[in-house]
C-alpha cells in the first residue's frame, strides 16, 4: 500500500467516514449489470448451493432455494433453474455485433491476409457480492461443466439436465476472466468498493461489504466506526446478525438457529409423506433466506453500485472493456464451434501464454490507471517513478549528421524527487490526434532522456528524443514552453510485447515434450462414487489441451 | 481438530489441574478461577501462529481461559463458530475415515507411500479415552514405547521391513507439550507407526482436496498444527515418568517421528477420503524455535497485579481490569484467530494508534504510532516544507520538520526518523491534495442517481490508447485467451517490441 | 519434501565432509582437489551424461562463470557450437568478457536486441561479434545472449518455425546440440519453455540461494503444477526429469574462512559448502589509525574477523531511516579513511572505493544512501539508467560491466546478485522495521547481502531484531505439491544469521 493510501485511510479514520481513493471509476459499469449473490450450502461440500438471488431490476430479484441442500434431486433441479435463468442473460449479447477489420498470418503462407473478425457491441456484466462469491461460481463452474447430460451417449449415472453443463462452461470462463486485472466482465463489490474509497480500517475488514459500505456513506449521526461495528456485530432479539455476511457461507449463528431448525421441519415432513406441509416448510426456508441473508445483501449490493455511479469513468474504460468484448465473443465462438470445456488445469504452454496475457494487462492496467486519475500519478510520483513540474527552461538542440534531427533540451522544475540520474529514460504522455479519416488517433508517449538532476534544486533537464516530426525544427506544440505544467513518467508509457510461445505440440523436451495421453495426464483425476457432482472425466481436459 | 474433540481437551485440561501441580500451575488455577481450563486446540494453535508476540493471548492460553467466554463478559461477543452442518459433515467424514480401526489410514498411507497394503487389520491399541489427560498421555507414551521397543518395528526388522504387517493406529492419542513453562495436552487425531519403525502424524480435515489442490490457508494451519504434533512426539523422552527402558522407547519414538504428515481430506465434491503427504520441516523447526523463545510465563505473569484474575465468571470490571493489565499486540489478523481481538482493536483504536489499520501500514509509518502523530506530522511539516524540498536524508529536510509538534520522540533531532516520516506524509499529504483537488466536487454520497437510470456515458478518451503500443493486436490479444487467435498472432508481430530484456530483468528480481 | 531431487552429486567424495569443515585444517581437504573433481563430473555429464540435463548449484562465489567458461571451451575444443543463455545483459557481458579473455581462440558472438547495445567493454576483444541478428553470427563457436532475446530467435522446426518471431533471422536456425543456461534459478519456466526448443542438451548452472523469479500477477492457479510458468526454470526441469541428480560446485572462492560456515548454515543447510581459503590466507590491514569512534570500532571488528554488526538503539522507522542511512555512510568513509589493505591468495591491494558495495533492500533506501555519501565526499556507483518496472524490489543487474567502476556500488540485493567485492556495508532489511514481511524476510534476499565480499562485512541495523522476528506471524499458506526448495525458511535464516553476528556487534551510543 503506498503512503498515500495509508494517509487516506488514516484521514477515514479521523474524518469518521470513508475518502476517496480514486478521482474516477476504475472499472466499467454497464447499463444493465445482474446482481448476483450465490449462498453455498454449508457442510455440504464445495460445491454445494444453498441459494441465489438475482436479477437486472433492482426491484424484481429472482430467488431460487433448495430446502435441504444434501437432496442430490433437489440440487440438480436448482441447477436446471439457475441455467434457465441465467443462460438468456449470459447469451443475451451474442448476436449483436460489430464487423472488425484485421490482419492474421495465414497458417500455410505464413502471409499476413486481412481478416474481418466479429465482434460483440456489448457484453452481461455480473456483480457479485465479494471475492468468495466469485470463487464459487468458479467452483459450480468446476462442478458442471464436465457433467455429462441425458443428450449424452452414455448419460452415467447421473445425467445432468441438458444446459447445466453450458452455465458451467459460461461461470468458468467469467470466474477465469475475473483473474485478469482491470477486467470488468464479473465484479466482486467489496473489491471494487476499496479500489475507490479509503475506509478508517484494515483492508482485512474491507472485506466485510456491510462494515465496507458502513464507512464510505455512514447513517447521519454515526462515525464509519460505529456504523461498522454495528454492521458486523448487531443482532436482532433472535441472536440473528442484522447484517448478515454477504455470502457464500453464511453466519453459523444463523444456521444453528434458524437454518437447521426449519431444514429438520422440512425433512419430517418428507419423511412422513405429507407434500403439503413439505411444500409450505420448504417456501418458510425460502423466506428464512431471503429476508435474513440474501435481501439485505441484495440491497448492499445495488447501494454500491449508486455510490459507484457517482464517480466519472476512467479515459481508458472503453478501450479495457473492448478487451472484456473480445473475450465474451472469443467464448462465444469456442461454444458455438463446438470445442470442449475449459481444461481442470492448464498445460505447460497454455499457463506460460495466460502469464504473459496477464502481466500485459496489469502493466496495461497500472499504466492507464496513472494517466486516468491524478491519484494514481501522485503515488508513482511519490514513489519518485514520475515528475511533475513547471518547464523552466528550453534549449533547442539538433542531432550532428547530414539531415539533423531536434533534441530540444527540457529543464523542469519540480517538488517531486523521481529516481532519476543521468542516463535515466523519461516519458512524456501526449493527447490523440485524430488521422486525416478523422478516427481517434492512438497518442504517443513523447521518448526523453535525463540528461541533468539536480536533486537538491529539484531540477531536472531532460533531452526529447522523438515525436517532434521529420523536419529540422520540431512541429509546433511538439515541445513544451518554458511556464508549462509537464508529466514525465520514469516508466514505459506502452506494454512491452511479450515473446512468441512454442504451440503445445511443440512443447521442449525441458517441459516433458508435448501433453501426455489423458491416461498418464497429470490432471487425471480418477472419477469418484459422489453424492452431488460427476468429476471430470480426465479425457476431456486433456483433450482439449491438446487440440488448441 | 473438530469440535468433539475440544471438548475432550476440556476434560483432559480439567483433569489435569486435578493432577499434581507446580506452583506455576497452581498460580494459573488460580486466576483461571472456577472456569473448565481449555486445551491447547487447534485454534488456540491458530491464534500462537498468528499473533506469537501477543503477551494477553499467551497468558489467557497458557490458563486455559476460555477466551471467548471472556470476550462475552467483556462485551465483544466473538463471531466465531461452525455450522452444525459443516459439524456434522466433518464429523461423518471422520468417522468414514478412522473406521474399522484405522485401516482406512493404513491404507491411505501405505498409498502415498509406495508400500503394499497390509492384509491383516492393523493394531488399533485403546488409548483409555475416558480417562483424564495425565492418565491417557501416561498411556499413549506407555503404548508408543512399546510399540517402538517390541512392536512392529521390531516385526519390521525380522521381516526386513517390507512384509506388509505390523502397523499400528494409535487414535487420538494424547500428547503433552510444554508451551512457555506451561503443560498444554495434545490430541491428534491419529499417530501412525509404519513397518519400518517410523511415525507419522495423520491429521484429518474436512476441507477438499480438489484436482490435486486445497486452500493453502487451510493446508497450511493443518501443516502447523500436525509440526507441534510431530515436535510433542520428538519431546516423548523429556516427558517427566516412566521407566528407564520406558525412556529409550520414548528416544526411540522421537528419533523415529516423520517429518511428512499425512494430511487426510475428502476428494473434489465428495466424501471419500484422500490423503497428501505434507512437509512439516520448516514449520516444526519455526514452532520449536518460537515455544523456545517465547516469553516465560513467569515473566508475563508478575505483570499481573496480585488480585488479578481471568475467570469468566468474575465481576466484568475486574476482569475487564485484569485482562488489560497484560498488554496485546493487535493486528487485523487476530480477527479471524482469536476471540478476544474485538476487545482490543476496541482498546487499539480508542488509544488511536496506527496498528489498528494493520501491520502494513505500522510498517511504513515508522516512529509514528498514533493516527494524532501521522495528522499533524501532515500538516505540521506541510507548513515548513517549501516547494523543491531537499532530499529528505539531508539534513535540512530533517530540520524542517524537527521542530514540529509532530515528533513523537526525541528522534525527531535533525534528520531523526520521525522528522524523516513526518516529511514523506508532508509531502505524501500535498500529492494527495493536489490531485484531490483536480476532482467533481459532489460527495460521493450526494445526489446518488436513480439508480434505474442510465449510468453516465464513458467520455471519450483524451488520451487514447496510449498504454496499447502494439496495437489492435494488443487489445484482441487481452481477451485473455491463451488459446484465442488473435493473441498468437498479434505476439508473432511488431519486431519494434521484441527486446524485453527489462521484462526478464523484472522477473529475474 | 522430497529431498531425493535435491541431494547432491554423489560424484565428488569431498562433498563428505564438506558442510562440517571451517577450512584446511587437521584434515588434508584439498579445496582445489574437491572442486577440480566436481568440475570433472559435471564436464563429463555435460558431454555424455544419461541426461539432456545436467544441473549444477553453485554457491556464491564458487567459480560458476569459471565453469561455464571452461564448459563452454571443452565443447568448442570438442567441435561442437554452443549457445549461451543469461538472465540480463550485464551478466551476459561478464561471460563474454571472462570468454574473450580466458579463450582467445574461441569465436563469440554477441546476440542483443537494438535497446541494449552490450558495453565497449566487451566489444573491444578481436574475437567478440556483436549483432542484433542471429543469422549474422552463427558461424561462431559461441553465442551469447540473454533468455529474453533467444526467446525471440526464430527455430527452424521441421514445420519451418515452431514459435516463430521476428527477432532473429529470416529462416530458421537449427537448434545447437549444446547449450548452457546461466543463473537458472533466477530464470523463470516460462523463458525455459521459449527458449527450450533451440537446444538438445544443456548444463544448468545457479545459485539456489539467491532471489527467486516472481511474477507481479496472481499465479495462484498454477500452485503446484509442475510446469507453474512463474515458478523457477529449475523448478520445472527437476520436476519433469526425476532422474536428475544436481552437481554442486564445494568450495567458495570468493567466501574467505570467516563467512563460508556462517552462509552454508544459514542458507545452504542442504548442499553446504567450504572456502577455499583458510583462516589466515585472507588478512584485512588497516593502515590508518583509529578515530575512536563506533564506526571505527566496526570496522576493526570486521577487520579482524570478517563480520561486524554496527548496532543503532532500537527504535521504529521509515525506510530511508536517516539515522540508520547516516551510520551506513559513515562506515563506509571510515572505512576509506583507515585505508583498509586486502591482503590475499592474489596479493596485497589497497581496498579502495571500487572494491566496495553496499547494499540495500529498497532502491530508495540506496538512493538515499547515495546522497549521504556524496555528502561525506563519497563517489559512488548504480542505481542510475537501468531501465526498469518501476516496483520496488527493481530489475536485475545494472547495465553494462560496472569492472572499474571508480566509486562504491550502492544498489538493492537483486542488483548485486552475482557481484563481488572486497568489503560490503550492509543495511539490514529489517532494520527499523515494526513489522516483518516476506519480502524483507526472504532468505534470498539476506544471503545475496551476506555472500558479496571477499574480506568483510559490516551489517546496520537498529537494535530489536530478534525481538522483531519473535514476533512475527508464521501463517504462511502451504500449497499441496509444490516440490520443497533447498532453501531455507526467511524467518530461521535470519534468526541463524543475528545470533551469529551477535559476536560481533558494535554499538552506536543513542
Amino acid at each position: 500500500m503506498s503512503l498515500i493510501a495509508t494517509l487516506a485511510r488514516l484521514q477515514a479514520l479521523d474524518a469518521g467516514r470513508a475518502q476517496p481513493a480514486a478521482t474516477v471509476l476504475h472499472r466499467h459499469l454497464g447499463d444493465r449489470p445482474m446482481v448476483l449473490i450465490p449462498l453455498a450450502a454449508a457442510g455440504g461440500g464445495p460445491d454445494a448451493p444453498l441459494a441465489a438471488m438475482f436479477g437486472t431490476d433492482r426491484e424484481e430479484p429472482r430467488l431460487l432455494t433448495i430446502p435441504q441442500p444434501l437432496d442430490r434431486d433437489a440440487r440438480s433441479a436448482f441447477l436446471a433453474e439457475l441455467a434457465d435463468a441465467l443462460l438468456p442473460f449470459l447469451e443475451s449479447a451474442a448476436d449483436d455485433v460489430e464487423e472488425v477489420p484485421g490482419k492474421e498470418k495465414d497458417p500455410e503462407t505464413g502471409e499476413q491476409r486481412e481478416t474481418v473478425r466479429e465482434l460483440c457491441r456489448d457484453a452481461p456484466q455480473l456483480i457479485v457480492p465479494g471475492p468468495a462469491a466469485v470463487r464459487f461460481l468458479g467452483m459450480i463452474g468446476r462442478a458442471t461443466r464436465f457433467r455429462r447430460t441425458e443428450a449424452d451417449p452414455d448419460p452415467g449415472p447421473y445425467p445432468a439436465p441438458p444446459r447445466v453443463p453450458l452455465l458451467g462452461r459460461w461461470l468458468t470462463h467469467y470466474r477465469e476472466r475475473a483473474e485478469v486485472p482491470g477486467s470488468s466482465l464479473l465484479l466482486p463489490m467489496t473489491q471494487l468498493l476499496s479500489r475507490h474509497w479509503a475506509t478508517g480500517q484494515s483492508a482485512l475488514e474491507d472485506e466485510h461489504l456491510g462494515a465496507l459500505l458502513a464507512w464510505i456513506d455512514p447513517p447521519e449521526g454515526r462515525t464509519g466506526a460505529e456504523a461498522a461495528l454495528h454492521a458486523e456485530t448487531a443482532r436482532d432479539s433472535w441472536g440473528l446478525l442484522l447484517c448478515p455476511p454477504a455470502g457464500p457461507a453464511t453466519d453459523p449463528g444463523f444456521d444453528q438457529r434458524a437454518l437447521a431448525p426449519a431444514v429438520a421441519r422440512y425433512d419430517a415432513a418428507r419423511e412422513v409423506g405429507d407434500a403439503r406441509a413439505a411444500a409450505a416448510r420448504a417456501a418458510e426456508i425460502a423466506e428464512l433466506l431471503e429476508s435474513r441473508v440474501l435481501r439485505p445483501t441484495w440491497d448492499a449490493v445495488w447501494r454500491g453500485l449508486d455510490l459507484l455511479r457517482t464517480l466519472p469513468p476512467a479515459a481508458h474504460l472503453p478501450e479495457r472493456w473492448e478487451s472484456d468484448r473480445w473475450s465474451y465473443t472469443a467464448h462465444r465462438d469456442r461454444i458455438r464451434a463446438g470445442e470442449a470445456p475449459q481444461p481442470i488445469r492448464d498445460d505447460a504452454v497454455g499457463a506460460a501464454r495466460r502469464l504473459a496475457q496477464r502481466e500485459r494487462d496489469q502493466s496495461r492496467l497500472e499504466i492507464q490507471e496513472a494517466l486516468d486519475d491524478p491519484l494514481v500519478m501522485a503515488a508513482r510520483r511519490l514513489a519518485g517513478e514520475a515528475l511533475v513540474g513547471e518547464v523552466t527552461a528550453v534549449e533547442q538542440a539538433w542531432t550532428t549528421g547530414r539531415a539533423p534531427k531536434p533534441r530540444p533540451l527540457v529543464t523542469v522544475r519540480t517538488s517531486d524527487r523521481p529516481h532519476a540520474e543521468p542516463g535515466t529514460r523519461a516519458y512524456r504522455p501526449r493527447p490523440a490526434e485524430p488521422d486525416e479519416a478523422g478516427n481517434p488517433g492512438r497518442d504517443r508517449a513523447q521518448k526523453a532522456e535525463v540528461v541533468a538532476a539536480d536533486h537538491a534544486a529539484g531540477e531536472y533537464t531532460l533531452r526529447l528524443l522523438d515525436g517532434m516530426g521529420r523536419r529540422r525544427d520540431p512541429e509546433p506544440g511538439s515541445v513544451p514552453e518554458p511556464g508549462e505544467q509537464v508529466c514525465f513518467t520514469l516508466f514505459e508509457l506502452s506494454v512491452r510485447q511479450s515473446a512468441p510461445l512454442p504451440e503445445p505440440e511443440d512443447t521442449p523436451w525441458t517441459h516433458g515434450g508435448p501433453p501426455v495421453p489423458p491416461a498418464a495426464a497429470p490432471e487425471a483425476v480418477p472419477a469418484a462414487p459422489i453424492p452431488a457432482a460427476i468429476p471430470a472425466p480426465a479425457a476431456e481436459p486433456a483433450e482439449e489441451a491438446t487440440t488448441r | 481438530m473438530n469440535a468433539a474433540q475440544s471438548d475432550r481437551a476440556d476434560h483432559a485440561g480439567q483433569a489435569s489441574a486435578a493432577s499434581g501441580r507446580t506452583a506455576l500451575e497452581r498460580r494459573l488455577a488460580a486466576l483461571r478461577g472456577d472456569a473448565r481450563p481449555r486445551g491447547l486446540d487447534a485454534r488456540a494453535l491458530a491464534a500462537l501462529a498468528a499473533n506469537p508476540g501477543c503477551h494477553r493471548r499467551a497468558v489467557l492460553d497458557a490458563a486455559g481461559v476460555d477466551k471467548g467466554e471472556v470476550a462475552g463478559r467483556l462485551g465483544d461477543r466473538p463471531a466465531f463458530g461452525r455450522s452444525p452442518f459443516a459439524i456434522s459433515r466433518g464429523l461423518a467424514f471422520e468417522r468414514r475415515v478412522v473406521a474399522d480401526g484405522g485401516a482406512v489410514l493404513v491404507g491411505l498411507l501405505a498409498r502415498e507411500l509406495g508400500l503394499p497394503a497390509p492384509d491383516d487389520p492393523p493394531a488399533c491399541p485403546d488409548l483409555l479415552a475416558k480417562e483424564g489427560p495425565a492418565v491417557r498421555t501416561a498411556r499413549t507414551r506407555e503404548v508408543l514405547g512399546a510399540a517402538a521397543a517390541n512392536g512392529p518395528g521390531g516385526g519390521g526388522r525380522d521381516g526386513g521391513g517390507w512384509d506388509g504387517g505390523g502397523w499400528t493406529v494409535l487414535l487420538h492419542p494424547m500428547l503433552r507439550l510444554d508451551v512457555a513453562g506451561s503443560p498444554a495436552y495434545l490430541e491428534p487425531d491419529a499417530i501412525i507407526l509404519r513397518p519400518d519403525g517410523g511415525w507419522t502424524v495423520a491429521e484429518i480435515k474436512s476441507f477438499p482436496i480438489l484436482d490435486g489442490t486445497a486452500d493453502p490457508e487451510k493446508v497450511g494451519a493443518a501443516v502447523r498444527q500436525a509440526a507441534v504434533y510431530v515436535l510433542a512426539l520428538r519431546e516423548l523422552p523429556a516427558l517427566p515418568g516412566g521407566s528407564a527402558d520406558g525412556a529409550d522407547a520414548a528416544r526411540a519414538v522421537g528419533a523415529a517421528a516423520d517429518d511428512r504428515a499425512m494430511l487426510v481430506c475428502p476428494r473434489d465434491f465428495g466424501n471419500e477420503p484422500t490423503a497428501s503427504l505434507v512437509e512439516t520441516r520448516r514449520a516444526t523447526a519455526v514452532t520449536r524455535r518460537q515455544l523456545d523463545r517465547m516469553t516465560r510465563i513467569e515473566q508475563l505473569l508478575a505483570e499481573l497485579p496480585e488480585h488479578a484474575v481471568l475467570d469468566p465468571g468474575a465481576e466484568p470490571e475486574r476482569l475487564a481490569a485484569s485482562v488489560d493489565a497484560v498488554p496485546a499486540a493487535y493486528s487485523p489478523e487476530c480477527l479471524a484467530a482469536c476471540e478476544l481481538a474485538f476487545h482490543c482493536r476496541a482498546e487499539t483504536r480508542s488509544r488511536g494508534e496506527v496498528a489498528l489499520l494493520g501491520r502494513g501500514v505500522r510498517g511504513e509509518l515508522g516512529a509514528l504510532r498514533t493516527v494524532g502523530e501521522v495528522l499533524s506530522a501532515t500538516t505540521g511539516a506541510e507548513a515548513r516544507t517549501p516547494d523543491a524540498v531537499p532530499p529528505a536524508t539531508r539534513p535540512a529536510a530533517g530540520l524542517s520538520a524537527a521542530d514540529t509538534s509532530a515528533a513523537p520522540d526525541t528522534s525527531a533531532a535533525a534528520g531523526g526518523p520521525a522528522a524523516e516520516a513526518a516529511a514523506l506524509l508532508a509531502r505524501a499529504a500535498r500529492l494527495r491534495a493536489e490531485a484531490l483537488a483536480s476532482m467533481p466536487t459532489r460527495r460521493a454520497t450526494d445526489a446518488v442517481p436513480d439508480a434505474t437510470g442510465p449510468a453516465p456515458a464513458p467520455t471519450g478518451a483524451p488520451s487514447g490508447d496510449l498504454a496499447s503500443a502494439d496495437a489492435a493486436a494488443a487489445v484482441r490479444a487481452s481477451a485473455d485467451a491463451p488459446d484465442a487467435a488473435p493473441a498468437r498472432a498479434g505476439s508473432a508481430a511488431d519486431p519494434v517490441g521484441t527486446d524485453a530484456d527489462a521484462d526478464a530483468e523484472r522477473s529475474c528480481r | 519434501m522430497t529431498t531425493g531431487t535435491t541431494t547432491p552429486a554423489s560424484a565428488p567424495s569431498a562433498d563428505a565432509g564438506a558442510g562440517t569443515g571451517t577450512g584446511p585444517s587437521a584434515d588434508a581437504w584439498d579445496p582445489g582437489a574437491a572442486a577440480a573433481r566436481a568440475t570433472a563430473a559435471i564436464l563429463d555429464d555435460v558431454r555424455r551424461g544419461p541426461e539432456r540435463a545436467t544441473l549444477v548449484d553453485s554457491p556464491p562465489g564458487a567459480g560458476k562463470s569459471t565453469l561455464v567458461v571452461r564448459a563452454a571451451r571443452e565443447l568448442v575444443a570438442a567441435g561442437e557450437r554452443l549457445m549461451i543463455v543469461a538472465q540480463t545483459n550485464s551478466q551476459v557481458d561478464d561471460l563474454v568478457e571472462r570468454l574473450a579473455a580466458d579463450a582467445p581462440d574461441v569465436t563469440v558472438g554477441r546476440l542483443h536486441s537494438k535497446e541494449a547495445r552490450p558495453s565497449a567493454h566487451v566489444l573491444r576483444h578481436g574475437n567478440v561479434t556483436a549483432s542484433t541478428q542471429v543469422a549474422e553470427l552463427l558461424e561462431h563457436d559461441v553465442v551469447l545472449s540473454t533468455a529474453a532475446k533467444w526467446q525471440w530467435v526464430q527455430s527452424a522446426g521441421p514445420d519451418g518455425g515452431s514459435g516463430g518471431g521476428r527477432g532473429g533471422s529470416s529462416g530458421g536456425v537449427r537448434p545447437w546440440r549444446h547449450a548452457i543456461v546461466d543463473e537458472a534459478y533466477q530464470m523463470r519456466s516460462d523463458a525455459l519453455l521459449a527458449v527450450g526448443r533451440l537446444f538438445e542438451r544443456a548444463l544448468f548452472v545457479g545459485d539456489p540461494g539467491q532471489l527467486d523469479p516472481f511474477t507481479m500477477v496472481d499465479n495462484e492457479r498454477w500452485a503446484g503444477l509442475d510446469h507453474d510458468p512463474s515458478s523457477s526454470a529449475v523448478a520445472t526441469l527437476l520436476a519433469h526429469h526425476p532422474r536428475l541428480r544436481p552437481h554442486r560446485l564445494p568450495v567458495s572462492w570468493r567466501l574467505p574462512a570467516s563467512a563460508a560456515p556462517l552462509v552454508s548454515r544459514a542458507f545452504y543447510p542442504e548442499v553446504p559448502f567450504r572456502s577455499g581459503t583458510g583462516p589466515g590466507d585472507r588478512r584485512l590491514e588497516l593502515s590508518a589509525p583509529t578515530g575512536g569512534t563506533a564506526y571505527d570500532e566496526v570496522v576493526e571488528t570486521a577487520a579482524a574477523s570478517g563480520w561486524g554488526l554496527l548496532e543503532l538503539p532500537a527504535g521504529f522507522a521509515v525506510r530511508t531511516d536517516p539515522e540508520a542511512v547516516r551510520a551506513t555512510a559513515r562506515v563506509v568513509r571510515t572505512l576509506l579513511d583507515r585505508s583498509a589493505v586486502a591482503h590475499s591468495e592474489r596479493g596485497a591491494a589497497p581496498v579502495t572505493a571500487d572494491r566496495i558495495a553496499v547494499g540495500t533492500a529498497h532502491r530508495d533506501q540506496a538512493a538515499a544512501i547515495r546522497a549521504a555519501l556524496a555528502e561525506l565526499g563519497v563517489p559512488t556507483e548504480g542505481g542510475a539508467a537501468a531501465p526498469d518496472a518501476g516496483a520496488d524490489a527493481d530489475s536485475g543487474g545494472p547495465e553494462g560491466v560496472p569492472a572499474a567502476a571508480p566509486g562504491v556500488t550502492v544498489d538493492t540485493a537483486n542488483r548485486l546478485q552475482g557481484r563481488e567485492y572486497d568489503v560490503t556495508v550492509v543495511l539490514h532489511p529489517l532494520s527499523g522495521r515494526s513489522d516483518a514481511t516476506a519480502f524483507h524476510l526472504e532468505a534470498g534476499r539476506l544471503c545475496v547481502l551476506t555472500s558479496r565480499h571477499r574480506h568483510a562485512c559490516v551489517v546496520v541495523t537498529r537494535a530489536g531484531l530478534p525481538e522483531l522476528l519473535d514476533a512475527h506471524p508464521s501463517a504462511e499458506p502451504v500449497r499441496l505439491g509444490i516440490p520443497a526448495t533447498p532453501v531455507p525458511d526467511g524467518w530461521e535464516a535470519n534468526h541463524a544469521v543475528l545470533q551469529a553476528l551477535a559476536a560481533h556487534r558494535v554499538r552506536v551510543p543513542g
